[in-house]
């Protein structure tokens, strides 16, 4: 297993109470392997213990990107949130923590 | 054929660098446009909060520094044009507070305007049961005589035709944020509002802007490896007739503008990229393309729009009680189960003397708090330091004025070793609750004035 930002760079930014993660292949290649591998059940499972919602995965091929919307994952977001992150900034740099298989050669 | 127009990004949000324009038009003076943009989701609550102390305070008073820095400039002969949202809830006043600047710098012959209409806090307070949070669905009659401020995002429509009246500097209130980019497009260009293609692509180029650093290697994830971090760049759009752009910066500054920083840029709290929504277009970014042309310049092209969807969006604000956090760094063995144990005995004194709080947490930053329970490296029990951060909530004032006398007490009556205290009491702060909901079009009416 290796850490997902071995092959992946990412960005988080908040709209409200939810989130949005997008994770970018570093290779084409990488980009059909993250497809298959980081699947929206998958980014929910590795977020429940923030209490995201119903992840939603958009594929964005033309960027070799992923973009996963995490609903209610800020605590209440932006003013609300009691939490150091309310808007979901370090989300990005979690997700990149992810262990995944590495890609076959 | 027209050469491209040359907008740059100056302030991406209430509180950034106040130099960034000045610097912007000495390094390219050829710039067309500086946009400014200061209107986070909740941030005209806190325009709504100073207004109440000061009648005259309900914009980005920043925003008239930002003029004021720029007067050498138009002093030499500058041009560049200014379209902002330091409006805020007033931007009568808040052009007013900038003429004054500009006569007193004897540079009357810069025109002004204004762009209004934003402003539907009447029509929600009429009608709660129309406006349903577009997240939750919640209806919003419970919250509605709390509302603080409810303003639609308007388009670049009354920018557009503010700038072919010849206004130099367009101040708005709330737009949508690459609103600030489409409209001088639309009034040098010529496009016809329902040109949605081209549209999309100033849309585009606004959208990679509009965090004006963020695009030239601030927030990256590779960021350790871009260059020069003390000065990164400030992002300028150059935008051509048929709507796609390059993204660069000026030269001789830091950061880097590269097929990654944009890429990342691109997806920026968006949704679903296929269909972004803004009330000039609904753009697909699922067709463009990302090329990097040369050093630090980074064509895209190729996004593609639709009309814009029947409504415009609403950001409104109530007020919902309030809350303040606590901080104290431990230092010493076990230092993350001290903290622990000092932030439960804080909270537990509260309750006991009958404060009632309807949320806490007790946060150990350090051990991976920011996400908890998610990702860590080290296991807690190895950390020789970490900071305990304490949060409350509560419907009134006084718990949370009661919490924020409570924690320095900590120092003498919680573990060895507790240190980081200097900096006074916690704050207590309002809390506003974010109301996105939706309006129909002919409820809103943005307008436009110059202003003597």
């Amino acid at each position: 297993m290796i850490p997902l930002r071995e092959i992946a760079f990412a960005r988080s930014g908040d709209k409200g109470d939810s989130a949005n993660v997008a994770v970018f292949a570093r290779t084409p290649a990488d980009y059909a392997w993250l497809r298959e591998q980081l699947t929206g059940a998958r980014v929910e499972d590795y977020f429940r213990p923030l209490g995201v919602g119903a992840v939603v995965r958009y594929e964005v091929p033309n960027l070799a990107a992923l973009n996963f919307v995490l609903p209610h994952i800020l605590g209440g977001g932006g003013s609300r949130s009691l939490r150091i992150d309310a808007q979901g900034k370090t989300l990005g740099m979690a997700l990149l923590e992810l262990p995944i298989d590495a890609p076959k050669k | 054929m027209s050469r491209p127009l040359k907008i740059a990004n100056a302030c991406a949000f209430w509180g950034d660098q106040p130099d960034a324009a000045a610097r912007l038009v000495a390094a390219d003076p050829s710039i067309d446009f500086l946009t400014l943009d200061y209107l986070a989701e909740v941030s005209l609550s806190i325009m709504a909060i100073q207004r109440a102390k000061d009648p005259a305070a309900g914009y980005a008073r920043d925003f008239v520094d930002v003029v004021r820095s720029l007067v050498p400039f138009y002093h030499s002969g500058g041009k560049a044009k200014i379209v902002t949202n330091a409006g805020g809830l007033d931007p009568g006043a808040c052009a007013h507070a900038c003429g004054e600047v500009l006569r007193a710098a004897k540079l009357p012959q810069l025109k002004l305007a204004v762009v209004t209409g934003d402003d539907v806090l009447p029509a929600l307070q009429d009608q709660p049961a129309a406006f349903a949070n577009l997240e939750t669905a919640a209806s919003l009659v419970p919250v509605a005589d709390r509302l603080v401020t409810a303003n639609a995002y308007l388009g670049a429509a009354a920018i557009a035709e503010a700038l072919r009246a010849g206004a130099d500097i367009v101040i708005t209130g709330r737009v949508a944020d690459p609103s600030l980019t489409v409209g001088p497009c639309l009034a040098h260009f010529g496009w016809d509002s329902t040109d949605y293609d081209r549209i999309a692509g100033a849309t585009v180029a606004g959208h990679l802007i509009e965090c004006g650093t963020q695009v030239c290697g601030g927030f990256s994830t590779d960021w350790l490896e871009v260059p020069t971090p003390s000065d990164v760049g400030f992002p300028i759009a150059e935008i051509s007739a048929d709507g796609s752009c390059v993204i660069t910066k000026p030269a001789r500054t830091g950061g880097a503008v590269t097929m990654q920083t944009v890429k990342e840029q691109l997806l920026y709290e968006i949704g679903d990229p296929g269909n972004y929504l803004s009330p000039d277009a609904t753009v697909s970014f699922l067709t463009l393309s990302v090329d990097q042309v040369a050093e630090n310049r980074v064509r895209v092209f190729g996004a593609t729009g639709r009309a814009p969807p029947s409504g415009y969006k609403v950001s409104a604000t109530y007020r919902d009680g309030f809350k303040a956090h606590g901080q104290l760094t431990i230092f010493g063995h076990d230092a993350v189960k001290k903290a622990r144990r000092a932030g439960n005995a804080l909270l537990h004194r509260l309750h006991a003397v009958g404060c009632v709080y309807r949320e806490t947490s007790i946060e150990c930053l350090g051990t991976g708090a920011s996400v908890r329970g998610i990702a860590s490296r080290v296991s807690e029990a190895q950390l020789i330091e970490t900071v305990l951060r304490v949060s409350v909530a509560a419907d009134t004032n006084e718990p949370v004025e009661r919490f924020a006398r409570a924690i320095a007490p900590l120092v003498t009556s919680g573990p060895q070793g507790v240190t980081g205290y200097a900096t006074g009491r916690p704050k207590v702060f309002p809390i506003f609750g974010y109301w996105p909901c939706l309006i129909e079009r002919a409820q809103v009416k943005p307008a436009w004035r110059l202003v003597a």
